[in-house]
């Protein structure tokens, strides 16, 4: 960046340093050490805290018992439906979220439409899930406006939908703050594709059909799978909603750590949210990882 | 006729997409503004959101603690940012890498590790839940680094501060009266997205027991389960219109430097 810079003037300032050798030149570093020790502290602290914490024995001194415990049904289970609930709700957000934001790419960027879609969509992709949870409550809990409704018209259970409160139940809270991040993700990977290339595949004597599966979708792929990818993340480390929705039990690793945290003890293991804490590093590290790489991916063309 | 299909189809669409987002809001609603026993209209929910002394304490907390984020953030961040720039740009990846990171590390983490830390803090500043800020900072790191990012991208910023300092400012008038005015938009963005993060946070209050507005709407929600509903869309419904008046605000930035 700095190399483009047209005007000669960032020299003198940057080249005195320099030549005056090396005591000077962490000079102007050090205005980062605020910074980097309110990071070091509360990010990296702690994080390092669960690492270490994780390969430790209640007593002190190393041990894998955390980890080997990681191995036992209950944490198993729980991972397991985190997986399964991340990838639900990923996969379900993101074709959903891909259709609507396609839906909303063709209006023109000033349409009310389009506006008011993406001004909802931030809302509910970024404020808490608490609010969302109680939003599904009051619509199929116990009372709530569907529950009444449908027990008026068909004559199903008055007392609300028991699974609400269990796996379909957070599949279906959780894809309501998806699909909105998918649009906000992927609204600017369908900006970036350009008429011309359409026109040039029309002028080419291609059908809308042949548009689509040979020139955008091949285009559009890995900004799909990345945004796809976000989304797991993003549902893998939820927990507000789950926890709102949940009061007893732990279906999902989330909530387990939740049961670690406030219950004292779980498989015997004073800390064991470390461990669970760890795995949950692992996990969202790997997709983070690979949502990166496509990103690269995608950025070569859109 | 296939173009009138697909206008149709869309409409519908639209429509469909419209319902599922909308009925839990009118639904919260229709909770929020009725007497659970009796099933008549009542205001008692909302009015309880200024009354109830539990719910005003917790909605004070909130607000005070997306303030003091918004001007931790803020005090923490713009000078680093604009100090990056202007003189270490090769720790520019650097601090991305750290300011993006919580978006890696969920905030569960944080809060399994963040005892020791805290342990300090208390020691330190003393038990409060205004201490939240510390953490809530690193929580907002990766929006507001996003927002500032931008606006110091589109920025000669390098020239600014070369005409400031030849004129014989020094750096605190560079960062303060030169380049933050510039990129003002920017910082706002970052202070909105901030406080409704904020002001939505869970996570880490309730896991360490202290009562911010969502933590006492869930508190309360098995006693008084309307108060809960209006609370929860009262936030919900400011944060909506904090994050409009952040898109007016894009939209206004966007106009002059169309060109």
């Amino acid at each position: 960046m700095s190399e483009t810079a047209p005007l000669a003037g960032p020299a003198p300032a940057a080249a005195a340093p320099r030549r005056t050798g090396r005591s000077f030149g962490i000079g102007p570093s050090v205005g980062l050490l605020p910074f980097l020790a309110f990071v070091g502290i509360f990010l990296v602290v702690p994080t390092v805290t669960v690492c270490i914490g994780a390969f430790q024995a209640d007593e002190g001194g190393f041990s894998l018992e955390k980890i080997r415990l990681l191995g036992e049904e209950t944490p198993l289970k729980a991972l397991r439906q985190s997986l399964v609930l991340s990838l639900s709700s990923a996969v379900v957000g993101a074709v959903l979220g891909a259709l609507l934001a396609y839906l909303v790419v063709t209006a023109p960027p000033t349409s009310i439409v389009r506006r008011t879609v993406t001004a909802v969509c931030g809302v509910l992709a970024q404020f808490g899930g608490v609010t969302l949870a109680f939003a599904w409550m009051a619509t199929l809990g116990f009372g709530g406006l569907l529950t009444n409704l449908l027990a008026d018209s068909v004559g199903a259970d008055p007392n609300g939908s028991s699974w609400l409160y269990e796996m379909p139940g957070l599949v279906l809270v959780y894809t309501y703050f998806q699909i909105p991040l998918m649009v906000i993700v992927f609204l600017p990977a369908l900006e970036g594709l350009r008429p011309q290339w359409r026109e040039a595949a029309v002028n080419l004597g291609a059908t809308t059909w042949q548009y689509w599966t040979q020139v955008a979708f091949p285009l559009l792929r890995p900004a799909f799978l990345g945004s796809a990818l976000l989304l797991f993340a993003n549902a893998f480390a939820a927990y507000a909603t789950a926890a709102a929705l949940v009061s007893q039990g732990a279906p999902i690793t989330p909530l387990l750590i939740r049961n670690s945290l406030t219950s004292e003890i779980v498989l015997g293991q004073a800390n064991f949210a470390y461990a669970l804490a760890l795995e949950m590093i692992v996990v969202v590290a790997l997709v983070m990882g690979l949502y990166a790489w496509l990103l690269k991916r995608t950025s070569r063309w859109l | 006729m296939g173009a009138m299909v697909w206008r149709v189809s869309r409409w519908l669409l639209l429509a469909a997409f419209a319902l599922f987002f909308l009925v839990p809001l009118v639904a919260l609603l229709n909770f929020s503004t009725r007497d659970t026993r009796t099933g008549e209209r009542t205001g008692a929910a909302w009015q309880a959101l200024v009354e109830d002394p539990t719910m005003t304490e917790a909605i004070t907390t909130s607000l005070l603690l997306a303030a003091l984020t918004v001007v931790g953030m803020v005090v923490l961040l713009v000078p680093t940012m604009i100090w990056v720039k202007l003189r270490v740009p090769r720790a520019t990846r650097l601090v991305e890498f750290l300011c993006l990171l919580p978006l890696t590390i969920p905030a569960l983490v944080i809060v399994v590790g963040m005892d020791n830390v805290y342990a300090w803090v208390d020691y330190l500043v003393g038990d409060s839940p205004l201490t939240l800020t510390f953490v809530y900072v690193v929580l907002v790191l990766p929006y507001s680094y996003r927002a500032i990012d931008s606006a110091l991208g589109s920025l000669d910023a390098t020239t600014l501060s070369e005409a400031a300092r030849s004129l014989g400012a020094g750096w605190f008038t560079v960062i303060t009266r030169v380049i933050l005015p510039n990129i003002w938009p920017g910082v706002l963005g970052g202070a909105f997205i901030a406080i409704a993060l904020v002001l939505g946070e869970y996570t880490v209050s309730s896991l360490t027991n202290y009562e911010t507005l969502p933590v006492v709407i869930v508190a309360i929600s098995k006693a008084n389960a309307p108060e809960s509903m209006a609370a929860a869309l009262a936030s919900l419904l400011f944060a909506a219109l904090l994050l409009m008046m952040l898109s007016f605000l894009d939209r206004r930035r966007r106009h002059p430097g169309g060109k």
